[in-house]
């Protein structure tokens, strides 16, 4: 394997090696080596064609603890700007040496094409791409969930996940339905049904349009970012309706399980779906997913560029 | 009565009955007295357990670790500092093959800084385990010092580094495979040497 694409990739052996082997980083990088010399020479750019904060750090303070050069690349001050199309780009990359190119790009699909192309032969990192897979952020939600609410055993069975709110824009939301699904998890989406996909009838999940009904039944509440800038049209008729009957508030955190925990892919519109209290409360992991970002990161680019690509590398 | 047959070490009828595994380079008993000497040795050397922490190399070297300060605790009637440190990350190979998977590294809780570390592995070949290790625990800390004890000593350095404690040195050529087992493991104590296709 020499990309990471999508979660429909990947077996869910494949993810449980990267849960695995972000298990033992973890206790190596967290604690007595801050610094691992495994990519030493190897060189990763962050292409990142749409905006980022935490996904792009992630993956840089990723790469940099396992010693790689990483050259940062936006759309905004470069050449995209002045509408370099992404084979010249690409090109320009492979022409420097990069090793690794982690994308993240408006257009589904976009990190696909690069993989397929003649264009570059380094590995593909998806990094989100339009409104179809963030695969790295469902490794880190799965992460996440394991070592909260798994105690022995690898996978998720047994775990009931909620994702609620703005399904049909996000690409969080396609990668997790499929890898929690896959590692065992049961998957209720909770939104309008403005806010769901075409096709979400035939997913491997439940579906319900009363968030009330479902969040005392379940072990993770992974609430989602409305996604303004996706909306062209009308989705709900105001904010204030949409947080009374879809957003994550004090009331709605009591009547969780007593051990259930709270989730945010970032960025958060607090006051929206979800309140200033419920983000902060003892109940959220939000910010243990963004640490653990970075250990999965360095799992994903470990498998990837570490060993030999030659020798048909089994991740 | 005078029974005279004259018996020699070529007759094939001395050893009827007995099966000799000729690949058996070092039985039970045997790996576990290596394992009782060394463990001796490492007391004598840094004059008692005191000062001393245990890092065993997994797989097998983690599980020879446990073993010798099993036997360390038992002769010096007190716990001694025991862990596992993983080199795979600072391997100088991991681009030759595809990606290892990562093995658990327990540092035990005096840390390294000013301890004399040993390292334990199962058998020492080329060295290049050995130098990943001084690399690995380099990025720790500081130890007062790092010595190296190994089951089986099997030749064939391409680094300066030696063993300061050895189970038994066996010679062997490159085509030979020497087969580690511990009862953890394998469900048997046992050192292996079998030949190979080079």
């Amino acid at each position: 394997m020499r990309h990471l694409l999508s979660i429909a990739d990947l077996s869910s052996t494949q993810a449980i090696q990267i849960l695995d082997t972000a298990e033992e980083l973890s206790r190596v990088s967290d604690g007595p080596m801050k610094k691992l010399p495994t990519l030493r020479g190897r060189t990763i750019v962050n292409l990142f064609a749409e905006d980022s904060t935490r996904t792009r750090i992630s993956f840089e303070a990723a790469a940099k603890r396992l010693s790689a050069d990483v050259i940062n690349f936006s759309a905004k001050g470069s050449s995209v700007s002045k509408g370099e199309s992404l084979k010249d780009t690409a090109q320009t990359l492979q022409a420097m040496g990069a090793d690794a190119v982690i994308i993240r790009h408006s257009a589904s699909g976009a990190a696909q094409r690069l993989a397929d192309s003649q264009w570059m032969t380094g590995s593909v990192i998806n990094a989100g791409d339009g409104t179809h897979e963030h695969p790295s952020q469902a490794l880190l939600d799965a992460f996440t969930i394991r070592k909260n609410l798994v105690h022995g055993g690898n996978d998720l069975t047994g775990i009931h996940v909620a994702i609620v709110g703005d399904i049909i824009h996000s690409r969080v939301a396609r990668s997790n339905v499929l890898l929690l699904t896959k590692l065992g998890a049961h998957v209720t989406l909770v939104a309008p049904p403005t806010l769901l996909p075409t096709g979400v009838e035939s997913w491997p999940v439940a579906i319900s349009y009363d968030f009330d009904s479902v969040i005392g039944k379940v072990d993770v509440v992974m609430m989602l970012r409305i996604q303004l800038e996706r909306m062209s049209e009308l989705f709900f008729p105001n904010a204030r309706e949409y947080s009374h009957y879809f957003g994550l508030n004090r009331d709605r955190l009591k009547m969780m399980k007593p051990t259930a925990i709270v989730m945010h892919p970032g960025p958060m519109n607090r006051g929206l779906e979800i309140t200033a209290d419920s983000a902060d409360s003892a109940r959220s992991v939000i910010l243990q997913q963004v640490t653990n970002g970075v250990t999965v990161r360095m799992a994903i680019l470990y498998l990837l560029l570490a060993g030999s690509q030659e020798l048909g590398v089994q991740l | 009565m005078i029974n005279s047959r004259p018996t020699s070490f070529n007759d094939p009828s001395c050893e009827a009955g007995k099966e000799i595994d000729m690949s058996l380079a070092l039985p039970a008993p045997d790996m576990d007295r290596a394992i009782t000497r060394i463990s001796h040795e490492i007391l004598e050397r840094n004059s008692g357990s005191e000062s001393i922490t245990l890092l065993g190399i997994p797989t097998r070297g983690a599980h020879l670790a446990a073993r010798l300060a099993a036997k360390i605790e038992a002769i010096e009637g007190r716990a001694v500092q025991c862990g596992t440190l993983d080199i795979t990350l600072h391997r100088d190979d991991l681009r030759m093959r595809p990606p290892r998977a990562l093995m658990p590294t327990t540092i035990p809780s005096m840390g390294v800084e000013n301890r004399n570390i040993i390292l334990v592995d199962d058998v020492l070949f080329s060295g290049r385990t050995i130098r990943a290790a001084l690399d690995a625990l380099g990025e720790i800390g500081r130890p007062a010092s790092v010595q190296l004890a190994v089951l089986i000593d099997r030749g064939h350095r391409q680094l300066p580094i030696r063993a300061d404690y050895v189970g038994k040195n066996l010679p062997t050529s490159l085509a030979q495979i020497i087969k580690v087992q511990f009862t953890e493991l394998d469900g048997l104590d046992a050192v292996t040497l079998e030949d190979g296709a080079l």
